[in-house]
């Protein structure tokens, strides 16, 4: 459909072509090894032709495939499912209807499920888990995520890169040794999250082992800085106004002003914040990514010599990097995919045009009558399997 | 009377055009690009290109007014290019929900307010005027979304009395209306109470202490009949004013309320659109209001010359 913000994940594929009532063959224009993920993830939602095609108002109301079928959408109020009968998974689908409702208040979403107004909230808040840990009529399931939050560094977009921070490895990774990412997620996600230094998590099959976490040094960190000529940079960060990115930001700063930095927090309304991310009205931008399943959706738009300036905006470029992505991509197996990002990763963690940061976790809190619910890493709540009281 | 409302009535038109040069141009200097809003994460350019295109953000602003324009013209607000839906039926939607939280919550603020300025005044200088006055400094302190919070916490959670949030059509069940819109009308017309009841004690105080009431008191008059029926009636004109413009404020104020309540109403509209820099909402919104408040302003003068003979002319 013209206009979908899903044609650039598949855009390796160059033609379909229908076997028979079962079957579809996908012509790539090259090897593309994160197809299969792209397609479990949001490009792969299956539309119905005929209602895609109509005339008429397909994005108010769509009809896809799956175990719910569209009833209606009130906008900012409500979205309405009810059970589609001829779910080919039918005898897992308990629930008749499903309700979805936007609260962006965490607390008014945590109150509405503590009066019983609703059965199931998810993003509850990290200072709010012990409240609904020990509340008897909840219960809790919590998953880290696919994505990240990072720091992004003008390294090359427009004159605010002109800085020490952007121009010298050196204070980057002076700026990385000071934050103690542990204390951090204690500090502002009562520990719920998982810190990170890559673009996947620890635990992801892609992530390169010899690389971990590296510990605060702030002692490292003022030798980096003086050996680079620049004691005491001073360097704007700028992240949104959710409280909790503006809290991160604060211990950020609390941090490296110990090493030596001098860092002004410009809270900037989101909007207006990735407007001027892609100007390069930056120096230094605490930025999040929701993430892909494959590992290649969480780094090769950041950092490639070819991503969108929209996504890629440190303006990062290095051709070495670029050989080891588009290697990964046309890999064959996993293990030479990680051979080629262990490569990659060697060059970026030491360049630094992103200092990864911390992997969000899920939190979903419910009702305790609910039972059979799976927490999955993409924060989808799949109805299959579970069940009310 | 009348050549004062026809002469109302022909400045409607000017100022809506200036009111809409104004919000037109003034989105303007918003910074953020509608379509990198609208681009999700993925910021495609290709999926830019499209939306400059399509919703003509790639025209100069001239050009884009006078589209826009034309469009207002012909009963097309445009289309909200988020919710893919057009600005009029969006508003056609949620304005009846503010509209009725509103009233809701202007009927609370004269049933508490009103009441309480009179006795104070009427109870001048004594520990019941006292206990009014700081009563409407609680009122007009208190942040609404505090208020709000506690209440749910209280009625909702503790009490399991009211719903936490959300909003049910009167058409769908008008108990459940009115259950979801008592905490949010109370905690709106709290505060226009205590102002209330600041105007109309100042007002009756004025009134109470004229010539023409201390006449009626000297012809026998009982107490009750000269508080309500001579001194009351003067002193609503201002209350009257105050009461038109509090409503106008409460259609496109009512922000905070909505958003703690999750009231899918004007306020929420106008917010959601403005983050997500969908213009031709906010245009749409702004032009509604400014036409809400024009219509309120006259009616309010309308119902001065009812309340007080004296300024039929």
């Amino acid at each position: 459909m013209e206009g979908s913000n899903r044609k650039a994940e598949i855009s390796a594929v160059s033609a379909v072509e229908i076997i028979d009532d079962h079957t579809v063959k996908l012509v790539l224009k090259a090897p593309f090894a994160p197809l299969l993920a792209a397609l479990s993830d949001r490009a792969g939602m299956i539309v119905s032709p005929k209602a895609a095609q109509a005339a008429g108002d397909f994005v108010n109301r769509p009809v896809c495939a799956g175990p719910y079928k569209f009833v209606e959408r009130v906008a900012q109020d409500r979205i309405v499912l009810e059970r589609f009968a001829d779910y080919w998974n039918k005898e897992a689908v308990k629930f008749d209807r499903i309700v979805f409702m936007p609260i962006p208040d965490s607390t008014v979403r945590l109150a509405n499920l503590q009066s019983g107004g609703l059965d199931m909230i998810e993003r509850l808040a990290a200072t709010d888990l012990e409240t609904a840990r020990n509340d008897p009529r909840l219960k809790l399931s919590t998953i880290t995520g696919l994505g990240y939050q990072s720091l992004s560094i003008n390294v090359n977009n427009g004159a605010r890169a002109k800085n020490p921070l952007g121009q010298d490895p050196r204070v980057r990774e002076a700026l990385e040794l000071s934050i103690d990412r542990a204390a951090l997620n204690e500090v502002v996600f009562n520990g719920l999250f998982q810190p990170g230094n890559q673009w996947v998590g620890p635990s992801n099959p892609f992530y390169v082992r010899s690389l971990p976490v590296p510990a605060r040094d702030v002692a490292k960190a003022k030798q980096l800085l003086a050996a680079a000529g620049a004691p005491n940079p001073r360097v704007t960060l700028m992240t949104t106004t959710v409280p909790e990115m503006m809290r991160a930001a604060q211990v950020i700063q609390s941090m490296a002003a110990e090493a030596g930095f001098d860092i002004t927090i410009q809270a900037t309304e989101s909007g207006a914040a990735i407007q001027a991310s892609v100007d390069g009205q930056f120096e230094l931008y605490l930025n999040r990514w929701s993430g892909r399943t494959d590992p290649d959706g969480n780094l090769y738009n950041f950092v490639s010599c070819k991503a969108p300036p929209a996504l890629n905006v440190a303006r990062y470029c290095n051709p070495t990097v670029d050989e080891e992505l588009d290697a990964a991509r046309i890999a064959g197996d996993a293990a030479s995919r990680l051979a080629h990002y262990v490569k990659a990763a060697d060059r970026i963690l030491t360049d630094r045009p992103l200092i990864y940061l911390w992997h969000p976790t899920w939190l979903f809190a419910m009702s305790a009558k609910i039972g059979g619910f799976e927490a999955y890493p993409d924060g989808l709540i799949r109805p299959q399997g579970m069940t009310m009281q | 009377m009348t050549a004062f409302l026809l002469h109302r009535i022909a400045l409607i038109l000017p100022t809506l055009f200036f009111v809409s040069v104004l919000i037109f141009g003034l989105q303007q200097l918003l910074p953020g690009d509608p379509a990198l809003a609208l681009a999700g994460e993925n910021q495609d350019p290709a999926v830019i290109a499209f939306l400059h295109q399509k919703y003509h953000l790639d025209q100069p602003l001239p050009v884009r007014y006078a589209l826009w324009i034309e469009g207002v013209l012909q009963g097309d607000l445009g289309e909200s290019i988020r919710i893919k839906r057009p600005v009029f039926d969006l508003i056609c939607e949620k304005l009846p929900v503010t509209g009725e939280l509103a009233l809701l919550a202007l009927v609370v603020a004269l049933v508490i307010g009103v009441p309480a300025g009179i006795i104070a005044a009427v109870k001048h200088d004594t520990a019941v005027d006292y206990g009014a006055t700081m009563a409407a400094l609680w009122g007009l302190s208190i942040p609404n979304f505090w208020l709000g919070i506690l209440l749910i916490l209280l009625f909702s959670v503790k009490l399991g009395l009211l719903p936490a949030s959300g909003f049910v059509s009167p058409g769908d069940s008008l108990k459940q209306n009115l259950l979801t819109l008592a905490m949010p009308a109370f905690v709106l017309g709290n505060a226009i109470a205590a102002v209330m009841m600041r105007h109309t004690r100042s007002a009756m105080l004025q009134v109470l202490g004229s010539d023409y009431v201390r006449t009626a008191r000297a012809k026998g008059l009982g107490e009750l009949r000269v508080i309500l029926h001579h001194a009351l009636r003067n002193a609503l004109v201002p209350v009257v004013t105050l009461g038109a413009l509090e409503f106008g404020q409460l259609l496109s104020g009512a922000v905070l309320t909505e958003q703690v309540f999750t009231i899918p109403g004007f306020g929420k509209l106008i917010v959601d659109a403005v983050f997500n820099r969908d213009y031709a909402v906010v245009q749409g919104v702004v032009l509604c209001t400014a036409m809400a408040y024009i219509a309120l302003n006259l009616l309010a003068d309308v119902a001065y010359v009812l309340i007080n003979p004296r300024l039929r002319t």
